[in-house]
C-alpha cells in the first residue's frame, strides 16, 4: 500500500524582483503515513512552510514548483488543473495558519468562516455543519462553544482563534493538516492549552499532520518524526527520539545545542558594592487612555510596580503578553510618561517624561525595542543609523564619527562592509544587532531590551544573548531584559521578577534555585516546553485555576 | 459591549456642519471680495452717485461685512435665499428648475458610472496581471489623460455630426419620451460616465487587491474557495471604506465640476447658472450655488464615512 502523502525530489523556484530565479526547495523526498505526525524544523527562510505548503499544491506569489511530484492521497497536487486543487483543499487537505488573528476575515463571524468549507464544497447543510462546528469547539475546549461563533474574530483572544482555525481546518475532514507554527504567537501557558487540544482532537480522528515549527521542544511532545531543514534541502529525518537523543548532522546539534542556552560563562562582574543601585522605580503606575478624574489614565497597564537594578548585573522581567512588561519599559525610558511613582536612575530622580530629562540622562538609558524591522529607519543607510546617535549625543562628525560606527560594527561582530546597506538588506538576525549598536552608540549605562530576541530563530537568538553577554563583560553595562521566554531570561538575568496583569508577583534569583511561589510563576515556568517527548502528556496543571489564584 | 457606532456617526455629522459653517464663511467674504461694486455695476456706469448711494444703502451693503453675512445666515436658516441682483428674481426660482436638471443628469451619470466602474475594478482585480486586467488599466488611464472638453467635442463629432444618431445640443425639454430621453442625455452622460469612472475603476481595482493580499484571503484559497468567493466574500467586504470613499469623490465632481460639459452640449444645469452669475457679479447666486455645491460634496463624503463605519464589524 502507497503511503497517504508522497513527496518524490520536490523543487520550489522563486522569482526575484529582478527576475532572478533561484531555487528555495532543492529535491525534497517524504512520506507520510495516514494517522502520523511529520514536524518540519528549521530557521526562517530555511524553506519549511515552502515545502509544506506544496501539500495543498500553493505556492506564494513569485514562487511555482518547479519539479517533481507531490502525492496526496493519490492525487499529484503538483500537476493537478487549479479547479481539481480547489476541490481537494479543505477536504483532504487543510491548512492551520500561523497568526489565526490575520488568517480570519474581519467582516464576518467566526462560524461563517468555519463553516465555509462545507459551503465551498458542498458537503453538508449549514444547520449540521454549525452542529459539528460546535462539537468540534467542544473537543477543543474552546469557553462558550454555543456561542463563540456568533462573535468577529477581534472580539476571542488569541489562543481562542487558534485553536478556532483548527476547527476550521478539521470541519470538512482532511485527511491531512498542515499546521503552520500555529502556537508561535502564543504564550507559553496558552501553548500548552493550544498543543493539548491539538494533539487530542487529531489522534482522535486518526489525521495525518505536518507540522511546521522551529521550536523543537514543541515538536517532540506533538511529532512521531522530524524532518530538518536547511537553505531548501533536508538536513535530516528521523523519528523524534533519534533526533532528539543522537542527532547525526551538524545542523540539527547546534539547533539542539541553541536549545540549551549556555547560562554559566557569566561570572559576576567585581561590583563596586555600594549601596546605590543602579535603577530605582518606586510604585510606578503607567498607562494608556485620557485621564481620568482620579489623574490616572483610561487602562492602567502597570500598577504600582517597584524594583531595583544594581550596578553591572540584569533584571529580567517576564509575563504573558498584556501583563504590562512593555509599558513599563516605556515608562522607565520615559517614552510613555509613568503617571504615578518615582524612578531613580544613578542616584538621581528621574522625570517621568523623556522630554525633560536631561541630554546625560537620555544617553545613560537606552532602549531597544523588539521589531528591528520597523525601529529602523529603512530609508537610511546603517551607516546614517549608528551615526546619528553618535552626533546627536557626543558630537562626533567626519572621520571620528566613521572610526566609531567601525567600531560599533565591530562590537556586534558584523562586517563593516555593512554600513553602506540599508536594513531591508540585512537578515533579521544582523538588523537586531544594528538595532542594539544604535543603543551602544550611546554608551549607555543601562539598556532596555524589549523582547529582542523574540523575533529571532533559536540559534540567532542564541547568539545574540552571547554577544549581549560579552558586551556586558567589555563595557561593564546592566541589562534590563523583558522577555516572555524564560530560557532566554534565565541565560542572562541575575534577577528575575515575574509580571501578572501589571503587577510583580514574585522576585526569583536564578542562583538559588529556589522553586516559585506564586501560583502564576508557577504556571509559567512549569509551562515551559521541556526537549522530554513525555512532557506534555505528563503535565499536570490547570491553567484557569492558577490563573485565578 | 455597547455599539459605538451611534457616537460615531454623530460626530461624522457634526464635523460635517463645522465644514459647512467655515465653507459658508469663506464663500461669503470671498465673494465680497470680488473686484468692482454691485450697486454701479447694476445701475450702469451713467448712473448719479446719489442713485448709486441710494441703493448702496437700499441693499444694504454699507453695513459691516459681519452683519450682512448675519443677515446672509439668518435668511438661509429661513429658505430666503435672497432675490439676483441681475434681474430681480428670487435666487431660489433660479436656482430650482436648474438644481433639478443637474441632479437628473448626475443622478443617470451614477446610475450607469458606478455599477460600470465597481464592475470593471473589481474583475480587473480579480484576474490581476491578466490581459483583461491589462486592457481595463491601460483603457482608464488613456481616459484619464484625455480632458473632458476633447472627449465632449469627440462624441458630437462623432455622434451628431457624423453619425447623426444624437442631437449636438441636450435641449432637455423634449424629454416625454425613453428614446428622447435616451437621445437628450446619452452624449453627457457618456462623457461624464468617461470621467468619473476612470477614477473609481482604479481605486477600486486598488483597494481589491490590497485586501486580496491579506492572509484572510490567502486562507480562503487555501480552503479551497474559487477566485469570485475569494474576491466578493472576503476582498470586497473589507475594501468597502476606501471604495465608498473613492466613489463619493467621483461622483462630488458631478455636482459642480460639469461646467465644461453643460457648456459644451449646452446643458442647462447649475454649474453654468453659476459660472453666469460670476459674470454679472450677481453675488447672491454666487453663494447659494457654492454652498449648494459645499452641501452635496458633505453629504457624499459623510455617507462614504458612515458605510465606512458600517462595514467595519470592530466598530459596529
Amino acid at each position: 500500500m502507497t503511503n497517504l502523502v508522497e513527496i518524490r525530489a520536490l523543487t520550489v523556484e522563486a522569482t526575484t524582483d529582478s527576475g532572478r530565479k533561484i531555487q528555495i526547495l532543492k529535491g525534497i523526498d517524504l512520506d507520510i503515513a495516514a494517522g502520523e505526525t511529520v514536524a518540519f524544523i528549521g530557521e526562517s527562510g530555511s524553506g519549511k512552510t515552502t515545502a509544506a505548503m506544496t501539500l495543498l499544491g500553493h505556492a506564494r506569489p513569485g514562487c511555482r514548483i518547479s519539479g517533481g511530484t507531490v502525492k496526496v492521497d493519490g492525487h499529484d497536487m503538483a500537476t493537478l488543473p487549479e479547479k481539481e486543487r480547489a476541490a481537494l483543499r479543505g477536504t483532504t487537505v487543510a491548512y492551520v495558519p500561523q497568526s489565526a488573528a490575520a488568517a480570519f476575515n474581519p467582516a464576518s463571524t467566526i462560524m461563517d468562516q468555519v463553516i465555509e468549507v462545507t459551503r465551498i464544497h458542498r458537503l453538508m447543510p449549514p444547520d449540521e455543519a454549525r452542529r459539528r462546528a460546535v462539537a468540534l469547539f467542544r473537543a477543543l475546549s474552546l469557553p462558550d462553544p454555543d456561542g463563540i461563533g456568533d462573535r468577529y474574530p477581534h472580539q476571542v483572544s488569541g489562543g481562542q482563534l487558534q485553536r478556532l482555525a483548527a476547527a476550521m481546518a478539521l470541519i470538512g475532514d482532511p485527511k491531512v493538516v498542515i499546521f503552520d507554527e500555529p502556537t508561535t504567537a502564543l504564550d507559553v501557558t496558552t501553548q500548552v492549552e493550544v498543543l493539548r487540544a491539538f494533539k487530542a482532537v487529531t489522534a482522535q480522528h486518526r489525521i495525518a499532520c505536518v507540522y511546521v515549527s522551529h521550536d523543537l521542544a514543541v515538536v517532540a511532545q506533538i511529532a512521531d518524526r522530524i524532518m530538518v531543514l536547511r537553505n531548501g534541502a533536508v538536513q535530516e529525518t528521523g523519528s523524534v527520539h533519534d533526533i532528539l537523543t543522537r542527532p547525526a548532522h551538524p545542523y540539527t546539534q547546534e539547533l539542539l545545542h541553541a536549545f540549551h542556552p549556555d547560562t554559566g560563562g557569566r561570572e559576576a562582574l567585581p561590583v563596586a558594592d555600594s549601596a546605590a543601585p543602579l535603577l530605582e522605580i518606586n510604585t510606578l503606575s503607567a498607562g494608556y487612555g485620557p485621564p481620568q478624574s482620579n489623574g490616572q489614565p483610561l487602562v492602567l497597564a502597570v500598577k504600582g510596580v517597584s524594583l531595583q537594578v544594581k550596578r553591572g548585573t540584569n533584571l529580567g522581567i517576564i509575563g504573558e503578553s498584556g501583563c504590562g512588561k512593555s509599558t513599563l519599559a516605556r515608562a522607565i525610558a520615559g517614552i510613555l510618561p509613568a503617571c504615578k511613582g518615582d524612578i531613580q536612575f544613578n542616584g538621581k530622580e528621574l522625570w517621568h517624561s523623556a522630554r525633560q530629562r536631561s541630554h546625560d540622562q537620555l544617553r545613560d538609558l537606552q532602549i531597544v525595542f523588539q521589531h528591528a524591522d520597523t525601529a529602523l529607519n529603512p530609508a537610511k543607510s546603517i551607516e546614517d543609523i549608528l551615526g546619528r546617535p553618535l552626533t546627536f549625543y557626543h558630537g562626533l562628525r567626519g572621520k571620528a564619527r566613521d572610526a566609531r560606527v567601525d567600531a560599533l560594527l565591530d562590537m556586534v561582530r558584523l562586517p563593516r562592509a555593512l554600513r553602506h546597506r540599508r536594513p531591508a538588506e540585512l537578515s533579521g538576525g544582523q538588523k537586531q544587532r544594528v538595532n542594539f549598536a544604535r543603543a551602544l552608540a550611546a554608551e549607555p549605562k543601562l539598556i532596555l531590551c524589549d523582547e529582542i530576541t523574540s523575533a529571532l530563530d533559536t540559534v540567532v537568538a542564541a547568539a545574540v544573548i552571547d554577544l549581549l553577554k560579552e558586551l556586558q563583560r567589555e563595557l561593564g553595562l546592566s541589562y534590563v531584559f523583558i522577555s516572555h521566554d524564560l530560557s532566554v531570561i534565565e541565560a542572562i538575568c541575575d534577577e528575575i521578577v515575574v509580571m501578572y496583569r501589571g503587577q510583580t508577583v514574585e522576585t526569583i534569583i536564578p542562583a538559588d534555585r529556589q522553586p516559585p511561589q506564586h501560583p502564576y510563576s508557577q504556571l509559567l515556568f512549569s509551562s515551559v516546553p521541556k526537549l522530554d517527548p513525555t512532557w506534555l502528556d505528563t503535565l499536570n496543571i490547570d491553567a484557569d485555576r492558577m490563573r485565578v489564584a | 459591549m455597547t455599539s459605538r457606532v451611534p457616537s460615531l456617526i454623530l460626530g461624522r455629522l457634526l464635523i460635517a456642519l463645522v465644514t459647512l459653517t467655515i465653507v459658508s464663511f469663506a464663500v461669503f467674504f470671498a465673494t465680497t471680495l470680488l473686484p468692482g461694486d454691485t450697486a454701479t455695476i447694476l445701475l450702469g456706469q451713467a448712473a448719479t452717485p446719489e442713485a448709486i448711494a441710494g441703493l448702496r444703502t437700499a441693499m444694504h451693503l454699507d453695513d459691516p461685512a459681519l452683519l450682512r453675512f448675519v443677515y446672509w445666515i439668518g435668511g438661509l436658516f429661513r429658505g430666503d435665499l435672497g432675490t439676483s441682483y441681475a434681474n430681480h428674481m428670487p435666487v431660489a426660482t433660479l436656482i430650482s428648475g436648474r438644481l433639478a436638471n443637474t441632479l437628473k443628469l448626475a443622478g443617470l451619470t451614477t446610475l450607469v458610472s458606478v455599477p460600470l466602474a465597481l464592475t470593471l475594478g473589481i474583475t480587473a482585480a480579480m484576474w490581476r496581471r491578466t490581459l483583461y486586467d491589462r486592457i481595463v488599466t491601460i483603457a482608464t488611464i488613456g481616459v484619464i489623460s484625455v480632458p473632458e472638453f476633447v472627449l465632449a467635442t469627440l462624441a458630437v463629432l462623432v455622434f451628431a455630426v457624423y453619425l447623426k444618431w444624437l442631437p449636438a445640443l441636450s435641449f432637455t425639454y423634449n424629454v416625454d419620451s425613453f428614446s428622447g430621453l435616451l437621445r437628450a442625455y446619452a452624449m453627457p452622460v457618456i462623457t461624464l460616465t468617461f470621467g468619473v469612472s476612470a477614477q473609481m475603476i482604479r481605486m477600486t481595482r486598488a483597494a481589491v487587491i490590497e485586501t486580496l493580499n491579506t492572509p484572510y484571503v490567502e486562507m480562503a484559497l487555501l480552503k479551497g474557495a474559487s477566485r469570485p468567493r475569494m474576491v466578493l466574500r472576503h476582498a470586497l467586504p473589507n475594501a468597502l471604506g476606501p471604495i465608498s470613499n473613492a466613489v463619493a469623490l467621483s461622483l462630488s465632481y458631478l455636482l459642480g465640476g460639469v461646467i465644461i460639459v453643460e457648456t459644451i452640449f449646452n446643458y442647462p444645469g447649475i454649474a453654468k447658472l453659476m459660472v453666469d452669475a460670476v459674470s454679472t457679479r450677481d453675488l447672491p447666486l454666487i453663494q447659494s450655488c457654492a454652498m449648494i455645491f459645499c452641501f452635496g460634496y458633505l453629504i457624499l463624503i459623510t455617507t462614504a464615512d458612515i458605510v465606512a463605519i458600517l462595514s467595519n464589524p470592530r466598530l459596529r
